[in-house]
């Protein structure tokens, strides 16, 4: 093996610019899928960081009755906070929110907003509700970018909301935008504002009383509480997980067909080497290489582009993936074109598993491309190898 | 087997299918060689020479009929048993060379030591005396395309020479040299064969190697036609 391995780079390196492109076709394979997975695993761990801070902490109890996904629930989705929640809530490491459906009146438009109570002391979630508390001739409220762009609100404007309370009944009020701020999670920026909680209970008809409740630690053991279901953190965020399993797939196909390319041409080079290299060949056999042995060392060359292609690849992708991974790659996409949480700007993380997994991935395809042609020495004859007649 | 026979052959047949019906190159071939033989197969083309001499070096097998070479039946022996007799005992110099053009001339001589697993001091010290049998020390570093075809000759019997094998085979190793390279190539043959009793085998229909052997088997359509000694 020592020998096939010496041989083998040997013949690599003696075969010149051959050898040079496969090699670069294939690093730019392992850097590509590198960089690719990078990007994916990068913007998980932004997301889930985000929406942690921003929305879901470290997981929320749900009144039964809630469905983000069917707003006429919200209707229903009410209930008082629990006793047991009360010591947790006061100490800031658990914040009831109440949510509600209405419209919003702006310049002769009407936008179906959610109404959103929130208590301004809260210091659980990255949002800036002590901005809430500030004293104006309405009801203060915050928005987010997305929100103030859409609906063309400013700081300090006065718009108009309806809802219905409890008993059903419309009504109205002006508020006062207090706070514009900048989020990646749309789903407490787009059609979304934010009130004091309080002021939104008395609105509503609704003292005491919240639809979720978010909670700072996912460590603690929790469990179901009457009328309030409990959602861990993972099942909040795997509806975002599926989402970049689904792009992880799409990205897959694109790097899988960069592979092929370089697998490709390793193919047609192994292919080409077995008849052009027949005297080689056959001067293998005739000092005593057995027929398996040449086949061995031909895959070991195959093989051997891999491990060319990966310092190859190191040579270049190192420089180029962390400075990515510093400055970040700009997708110029905006989260609400998302409806989940991105950045605009995305840091790759590569993991050590990432590296070592995708060095694998390619050196084992490479080899099985490179074998494949290579079991055509077997079946040679070796008198007719050594005059080099194409069998 | 007697201790100093090499080869022997007794009826060896050698078919090759063509197309539907067969061609025998080889008819019946009897033939023993001893050891330390300078000794050359004389025929023209497709008189079976180079078949005869493939089946002696283990390379192809006999149809029909016995070979024996150095012990060893060469139509019972596996593809594994043939690689280890080529390997350990036998020698080939091919017509165009056949070196391995990415390696230099130390490491083509290097090469079957290395299949035998010598340790590199004493490799080292094979290398240098069969370079210097055939008078390349100079080109050590030297790589195939940068040598001329004598010398590139000189280095296929250092290569063949190195592990000091008990039969060189050797197929028209001067049809692709002149006349001044092809005596040079066959004196250091010659002095090999006396310095070391080693005993080689010509495939040949050239006038200047014939004049070098010390046996002569003459072939003729697949049989021995005449078998001089000088």
């Amino acid at each position: 093996m020592k020998l096939a391995i010496k041989l083998a780079f040997k013949n690599l390196i003696g075969a010149g610019l051959r050898t040079w492109l496969n090699v670069i076709v294939l690093s730019f394979s392992f850097v590509i899928i590198i960089a690719a997975r990078g990007i994916l695993v990068g913007w998980d761990r932004q997301a889930k960081n985000d929406m942690t801070d921003w929305e879901i902490g470290g997981g929320q109890y749900w009144n039964v009755n809630y469905d983000p996904y069917d707003a006429f629930t919200l209707t229903d989705a009410h209930g008082t906070v629990p006793a047991e929640f009360q010591a947790e809530i006061e100490a800031g490491e658990m914040v009831p929110v109440l949510i509600t459906q209405g419209t919003l009146f702006n310049e002769g438009r009407m936008q179906s907003v959610f109404i959103k109570g929130i208590n301004p002391d809260q210091t659980l979630l990255e949002l800036p509700t002590h901005k809430l508390d500030t004293l104006v001739e309405a009801i203060p409220a915050i928005i987010g970018s997305n929100m103030a762009r859409t609906n063309k609100l400013e700081l300090g404007d006065y718009v108009t909301i309806r809802w219905r309370d409890k008993n059903g009944t419309f009504d109205a009020a002006d508020i006062c935008i207090t706070d514009i701020f900048t989020t990646n999670v749309p789903t407490v920026d787009v059609a979304q504002v934010w009130l004091p909680l309080e002021k939104l209970q008395t609105m509503m008809l609704m003292p005491g009383e919240a639809t979720i409740l978010t909670f700072g630690d996912q460590n603690i053991e929790r469990a179901d509480v009457e009328n309030w279901k409990l959602m861990t953190f993972k099942a909040l965020v795997s509806d975002m997980e599926e989402m970049i399993k689904t792009k992880s797939v799409g990205q897959s196909i694109f790097y899988g067909i960069l592979l092929i390319l370089a697998l490709l041409a390793i193919f047609d080079t192994q292919v080409l080497s077995i008849f052009r290299r027949q005297k080689e060949i056959g001067t293998y056999v005739a000092l005593g290489y057995t027929q398996r042995e040449v086949v061995g060392l031909f895959t070991v060359e195959g093989a051997m582009h891999a491990i060319l292609a990966a310092v190859v690849g190191a040579i270049y992708g190192i420089p180029l993936l962390v400075w990515l991974a510093n400055k970040g790659i700009s997708l110029g996409v905006s989260s609400s074109d998302f409806g989940f949480a991105i950045a605009d700007t995305m840091y790759p993380v590569y993991s050590g598993a990432l590296i070592i997994g995708t060095t694998i991935l390619v050196l084992l395809a490479t080899t099985i491309v490179s074998y494949w042609p290579s079991r055509k020495i077997a079946k040679m004859n070796p008198t007719e190898a050594l005059r080099g007649k194409l069998q | 087997m007697e201790d100093n026979l090499i080869i022997k052959t007794h009826d060896l047949t050698k078919r090759f299918p063509m197309g539907k019906s067969e061609f025998t190159a080889l008819k019946g071939i009897d033939l023993s060689l001893d050891k330390g033989e300078f000794a050359g197969l004389i025929g023209p083309s497709g008189s079976g020479k180079t078949t005869l001499l493939n089946i002696v070096g283990s390379l192809d097998k006999p149809t029909e009929g016995e070979v024996i070479v150095l012990d060893q039946s060469i139509g019972n022996l596996t593809a594994k048993g043939a690689a280890k007799l080529r390997k350990e005992k036998i020698g080939f110099i091919f017509q165009s060379y056949n070196l391995l053009a990415v390696h230099t001339v130390y490491e083509n001589v290097e090469f079957p030591l290395l299949l035998l697993k010598i340790p590199a001091n004493e490799r080292r010290k094979m290398v240098m005396d069969a370079l210097e049998w055939v008078g390349l020390l100079d080109k050590i570093k030297s790589k195939p395309p940068q040598l001329s075809g004598g010398e590139c000759q000189r280095v296929a019997i250092a290569r063949a020479m190195v592990k000091k094998p008990s039969l060189v085979v050797a197929d028209e190793p001067t049809a692709n040299l002149d006349a001044a390279n092809s005596h040079n190539i066959l004196q250091t043959m010659a002095k090999l064969n006396e310095d070391l009793k080693t005993t080689f085998l010509f495939a040949t229909h050239d006038e200047k190697v014939i004049g070098y052997l010390k046996r002569k088997i003459y072939l003729k359509d697949g049989k021995v036609d005449k078998d001089e000694t000088v």
